[in-house]
């Protein structure tokens, strides 16, 4: 997608997000959860990064950093303003963030509660052009229908409630209401998990058409890694605050280089029973943010660890152009992908 | 595989209403199937298909205001002498003594959310034993032994440990394998198991379905396997029963469910599932609209406001029936049986 002219929409530098734990009557702080531990990466113009990994990864976190959900720890979150100056979204203060986040919208797990059943669907969807001040009622009104009809809903549909509605025409209508500012950059933090398998399709199609007709740039936070493969230009597999792996969708499925790519592409049950696979299951359970094992934090439970893995962390480093991998033997080591 | 075996359950034409203010959801609407001994079988569907409250019948332990309205649940058990005994499950009230002994004795049943299907305010061992004495006549200190033991069978690490803490105290998995761990306690021949693995990561779901295949292996183990998830149907099952609006709409061995799908709403769901083997940034092919509102289904064949095969004035006016269609089998639909 991003070829030779790409314009860096996003870029994360060093981006860390710990939580401190507090323990006994005091609160004071025992230790701290490294929930996002040096994380970089960045996004072009028009094109879909994913984040993928297992519960407690940082994805999440990693996500609600660059909207300033939460204030990180340390690291930069560069962002090219659609008036042209790159900003770091990690460092501003909290009263220049509100003409940012017309840019950065969020589309959000659950279709059920995301929305307010008090709410019609015009109340909903113009929410943020009346928080931001745009347009007259009936701009709004004209803009509403407009966006309604450009996620496959019925304008007249605007005065009824959500109660009314399917969950994929639930998520239709959060997508719609993401789109009402014209933003540039979209986070979508599980977008499809809670819907049905036949509704899937329609949202993740929906999420492509509108990144052609809108040259819309998405940020996808998911652990489904055959959603991720249908929608994604990059993927970046995190695993204990850290990512292990980042390269373009069809390599990094084809060819992993992080045997924790490979285990988790091995463990996703595939539906065909003549493939019923010699799995590779992992052993143990993901590692404690709070109490990291030393050296890679994959060691434990890799079956390809040697001493060094015990005692040192190693890098993210590009091993082949646009190929970064973070493990010791990345360049011996060949590792089983799935085909086609 | 079928014919030369007795299956170990039956369950013909089974029919559970629910009756709210609102008026009848028809949850599961006239289901059949058969459930071979030492085998999988996988119920598969979309939520609102009826595949959860299909369990739960046949444990009796459908909530107010469900109940079973007609059809029979046929458990066959071995008396001993080579001949066996069958009971019919919907004819025992729930409360019954014959009852309590099927769930738990007979029957396992693990959930899919192992966090709110152990209480909070006692420790996991404190639950197995219960489980196990309320089956079993055996000392406190016994059933704790056993406790134990049926821990450690599941996989779960230092089980003398373990068994004194609470549910919030252990990981997603441990938990899941504690679940299994009291579903199996009482040796039952039949786990039904109800999205066992919905709430886990890949990695720990990989765990906990060779842990399903393991225990069944070892202990002969007939598994009822809940999902809406393809991919775990095509890994763990032998048969599959798709289940659409409360009906089955087709049932075969699983190669033939994947490979050679009948009713056109197998082959959509097959077509539509994002797939790890596909390309990258693709169109997938739809099935059009949603799944109808339950006070809402439509006449006819259920899925045909949504059906590529639609033909007006048959499938909108009369339910086709399971019939056979290819080997072992059954097809609801009027492409194959014409009305």
């Amino acid at each position: 997608m991003s070829l030779g002219t790409s314009v860096r929409l996003l870029d994360v530098k060093g981006l860390q997000k710990f939580f401190p734990i507090r323990k006994g009557f005091l609160k004071r702080e025992a230790g701290q959860v490294r929930a996002v531990d040096d994380v970089s990466f960045h996004v072009d113009k028009g094109e879909t990064l994913s984040l993928v990994g297992e519960s407690g990864c940082g994805k999440t976190t990693t996500a609600r950093c660059i909207l300033r959900a939460i204030t990180p720890t340390a690291g930069q979150i560069l962002f090219r303003s659609e008036d042209g100056p790159v900003v770091d979204v990690a460092s501003l203060p909290k009263s220049r963030l509100r003409p940012l986040r017309r840019q950065m919208q969020m589309i959000f797990q659950d279709p059920f509660s995301s929305l307010n059943p008090r709410r019609t669907l015009f109340d909903i969807v113009a929410e943020p052009l009346a928080a931001n001040d745009v347009g007259t009622r009936q701009e709004r009104v004209n803009r509403v229908a407009e966006l309604l009809r450009l996620v496959g809903l019925r304008p007249e549909y605007m005065r009824r409630y959500p109660h009314a509605f399917s969950g994929g025409q639930r998520q239709r209508i959060g997508i719609a209401r993401a789109l009402a500012l014209n933003p540039s950059l979209i986070v979508a933090d599980e977008p499809v998990s809670a819907l049905d398998v036949s509704v899937q399709a329609q949202i993740l199609n929906l999420m492509l058409k509108l990144q052609a007709q809108l040259g819309l740039t998405y940020l996808l936070v998911a652990h489904d890694l055959s959603v991720v493969k249908h929608v994604s230009d990059r993927v970046a597999v995190m695993y204990v605050g850290k990512i292990v792996e980042m390269t373009d969708t069809q390599r990094l499925f084809t060819a992993p280089k992080h045997p924790y790519t490979e285990a988790l592409l091995s463990a996703v049950p595939k539906p065909d029973p003549r493939l019923r696979a010699q799995r590779i299951v992992l052993e143990g359970e993901v590692a404690d943010a709070a109490n990291p094992p030393s050296g890679c934090y994959f060691h434990p439970r890799c079956r390809y660890a040697v001493d060094a893995c015990r005692q040192e962390t190693p890098r993210l480093e590009e091993v082949q152009p646009g190929h970064f991998v973070s493990c010791h033997r990345a360049r011996e080591l060949t590792l089983r992908g799935v085909g086609q | 595989m079928a014919e030369n075996q007795t299956p170990i359950l039956s369950v013909r034409d089974l029919k559970t209403y629910f009756f709210p203010d609102e008026g009848t959801v028809k949850a599961v609407d006239g289901a059949s199937f058969d459930l071979y001994p030492r085998k999988t079988l996988g119920i598969v569907g979309e939520s609102g298909c009826g595949k959860s409250v299909t369990a739960r019948s046949i444990l009796r332990i459908v909530e107010r205001p469900g109940r079973i309205v007609g059809g029979a649940i046929l458990l066959r058990r071995d008396s001993g002498n080579g001949r066996g005994t069958e009971v019919d499950l919907t004819q025992f009230d729930p409360e019954s003594r014959e009852m309590r002994q099927i769930r738990g004795g007979d029957i396992g049943l693990i959930f899919q959310e192992p966090m709110t299907s152990f209480s909070p305010v006692h420790t996991i061992g404190n639950q197995i034993v219960e489980t196990i004495r309320l089956h079993q006549d055996v000392s406190e200190q016994q059933g704790r032994r056993k406790a134990i033991e049926m821990l450690h069978l599941v996989g779960v690490p230092k089980p003398e440990r373990r068994i004194d803490e609470y549910a919030f105290q252990l990981s997603g998995g441990l938990r899941q394998r504690a679940m299994i761990a009291m579903a199996l306690a009482c040796g039952p021949r039949i786990l039904i198991a109800d999205e066992p693995t919905t709430a886990l990561d890949v990695t720990t779901q990989a765990q906990i379905l060779d842990l399903l295949r393991h225990l069944q292996e070892r202990e002969g183990m007939t598994i009822i396997l809940i999902t809406h998830n393809l991919g775990v149907v095509a890994e763990m099952c032998d048969q599959v029963v798709v289940m659409y609006l409360g009906r089955v709409v087709e049932q075969g061995p699983v190669d033939a469910i994947f490979h050679a799908p009948k009713h056109p709403y197998t082959q959509a769901l097959l077509r539509s599932i994002p797939s790890i083997h596909a390309t990258v940034r693709t169109e997938l092919p739809t099935i059009a609209g949603s799944i109808p509102h339950p006070y809402n289904r439509p006449t006819g064949c259920p899925f045909h406001p949504r059906c590529p095969d639609f033909m007006p004035g048959t499938c909108d006016r009369s339910e086709p029936g399971l019939h056979p269609a290819g080997e072992n089998q059954d097809v609801s639909c009027f492409l194959y049986h014409p009305a």
